[in-house]
């Protein structure tokens, strides 16, 4: 009972805003809600808020009316896997380097003071000024006959948004051990190193897992940005702008890629929570992120 | 004191276990301020002695333990370990260590907790094993060695944290209250434990405690201290006898009460009271 419970009510809060969405388009005014000329709420038409049922079976129906079109869904598959590989490319660059800029700064306190206002203020440049820049510096880039592909830019600009959240966390991990268990390993005569493989690291899960989540979040969102920003076609961030100009004779087909994008979220955090699993032990008093 | 020191050194000062000569430890607080926690200390164990340290709060008993540990420096005079240095003699990890808390990491087993100082040290695979199977029968915990700190209770955790600080048989063990979390059956029980592993392991003990008959009881020499600043008002020869006499018999004979009444009147320290606390010291040592 226990353990079905939060299935239960993941269940729930889904059938809530399918509820809360079709109830709104049921009794909402048709022109939305206006207020001194500000637009609140949106219109109810079919063209700004289609039913749920259109947006899904608009899903088992071709992309196109071409011959041979797949169906919308088959395309949105691939498109979200396409995204989701690049997302997890940027996710691990992230994730890498979000430890080492923690582990960097945790050995030198003049490292923290020195970097922790640069990754903070990295934070408040936006993607669309980032994505151009980056794109630039790949194409200079060459390694042997291969040479910088869009996705990789792709990557890298997810993975700028990944290991933000990780460095600041991972940090914070990494100072989290007791005066006592410092002491000890004081005792035991045993330098930095071994210190933090021993002790800081394993210390240091409990506020890694909420960061690896929040750098899975990011990267789906870095990439699915950096699509559109960079012009990549292939994934769902791309997808996204394709069909949102066909939404006025086709208002179920936009949201189709938006859900391939929920998807790769999911998926992003199921693998998070499958990690957290492996190191379960490391978990005792989980913080919350 | 100073007669007790001189005949250890003459014993040959490569043999003591801990001489601590003239340490003070001056800490300095907010806005300059200094408090002198320790206050010329003179202080030697001799190898297999166990000497505990008494004294009410911030009389810097702690401080000298970590000042024997190298957690600490001393400000002025000397610590020396075995004929080293403190620093030396932490680097040679020619001391155990165990706490108030347990300071166990959760993260591993009772077994990994207990190997944790060979694994750092690069014993190999077998012998930690091995070690840690003799320590965990040694405490009473061998069913226990896959459980996990959070599983066990306050008493057993800290009989793991003694396991561990004996993992690497040193001939110094330095114990900073470590029962003083536990209940009293459980801290009885854990003195009794400790003896018959001092008798088993030969190790020096330097064991700080708030406890008179926790002292009393397990000592050879009680170390009373005085606070503010930290200094040694007396010590107090005890030796209720051989570590295989010492059961809970012992806690109800006349020696021991004595010897109680004598470390309480060295504590309560009024000049009158502390001779005659001093002069029943001496006679209820049985050396």
């Amino acid at each position: 009972m226990t353990r079905a419970r939060p299935i239960l009510l993941g269940v729930a809060g889904v059938v809530l805003l399918g509820v809360a969405w079709e109830g709104y388009k049921a009794l909402g005014p048709a022109d939305g809600v206006v207020v001194n000329g500000l637009t609140v709420l949106p219109r109810t038409s079919d063209l700004a808020m289609p039913h749920l049922v259109t947006m899904w079976t608009r899903l088992g129906e071709p992309v196109t009316s071409a011959a041979g079109s797949p169906a919308l869904w088959e395309a949105v598959v691939k498109a979200a896997g396409f995204t989701l590989g690049i997302a997890a490319v940027g996710w691990i660059i992230g994730v890498v380097v979000g430890m080492l800029l923690a582990i960097l700064m945790q050995r030198f306190r003049t490292a923290e003071s020195a970097l922790l206002p640069w990754i903070v203020l990295s934070q408040t440049v936006p993607l669309i000024a980032i994505a151009p820049l980056v794109s630039g510096w790949g194409s200079q880039i060459r390694f042997g006959e291969s040479r910088w592909q869009d996705w990789m830019s792709v990557a890298v600009i997810a993975s700028y948004l990944a290991f933000f959240p990780v460095s600041i966390g991972a940090l914070r991990g990494l100072e989290s051990p007791e005066k006592a268990h410092m002491e000890l390993m004081r005792t035991y005569a045993v330098g930095w190193w071994k210190t933090l493989l021993r002790l800081r690291l394993p210390a240091s899960v409990p506020y890694l897992i909420p960061a690896l989540r929040l750098a899975a979040a990011n990267a789906v969102i870095g990439t699915v940005v950096a699509e559109v920003s960079i012009g990549l076609s292939g994934g769902v961030g791309r997808m996204m702008v394709e069909y949102a100009s066909t939404a006025s004779g086709d208002p179920g087909k936009p949201w189709a890629p938006i859900f391939g994008a929920v998807a790769i979220g999911l998926i992003a955090a199921g693998v998070v929570a499958l990690l957290g699993l492996v190191l379960k032990r490391y978990r005792r008093g989980e913080v919350t992120a | 004191m100073r007669s007790s020191d001189v005949a250890v050194m003459a014993a040959g000062s490569t043999a003591t276990a801990v001489d601590v000569v003239g340490a003070t430890k001056i800490f300095t607080v907010a806005k300059g301020a200094q408090v002198i926690a320790l206050d010329t200390i003179d202080l030697s164990v001799a190898p297999g002695e166990f000497v505990s340290l008494i004294g009410p709060s911030g009389c810097g008993k702690s401080t000298l333990l970590r000042l024997i540990a190298d957690l600490d420096q001393p400000t002025t005079g000397s610590v020396t370990v075995f004929g080293k240095s403190a620093r030396q003699a932490r680097v040679d990890q020619d001391y155990g260590i165990a706490f108030q808390q347990a300071g166990l990491l959760p993260w591993r087993t009772v077994a990994g907790n207990i190997e944790l100082p060979l694994e750092l040290h690069g014993t190999g695979k077998t012998a930690r094993k091995a070690r840690a199977a003799e320590l965990l029968e040694l405490v009473g915990l061998t069913d226990f060695a896959d459980r996990y700190p959070e599983q066990l209770s306050g008493g057993m955790q800290q009989r793991v944290a003694i396991a561990r600080s004996l993992a690497e048989s040193p001939k110094l063990l330095l114990m900073d209250e470590p029962f003083g979390a536990l209940d009293e059956m459980t801290r009885e029980r854990m003195q009794n434990e400790l003896v018959r592993i001092c008798a088993e392991t030969g190790a020096a003990v330097v064991f700080v405690t708030h406890s008179i008959p926790e002292a009393v009881f397990l000592s050879d020499r009680v170390v009373v201290m005085s606070p503010r600043p930290g200094r040694i008002v007396d010590v107090i020869p005890v030796a209720l006898g051989a570590a295989e006499d010492r059961d809970d018999d012992l806690r109800e004979a006349v020696g021991f009460f004595a010897a109680v009444s004598a470390v309480r009147e060295a504590l309560h320290g009024t000049p009158a009271g502390g001779a005659a606390g001093a002069s029943a010291a001496r006679g209820v040592e049985t050396r």
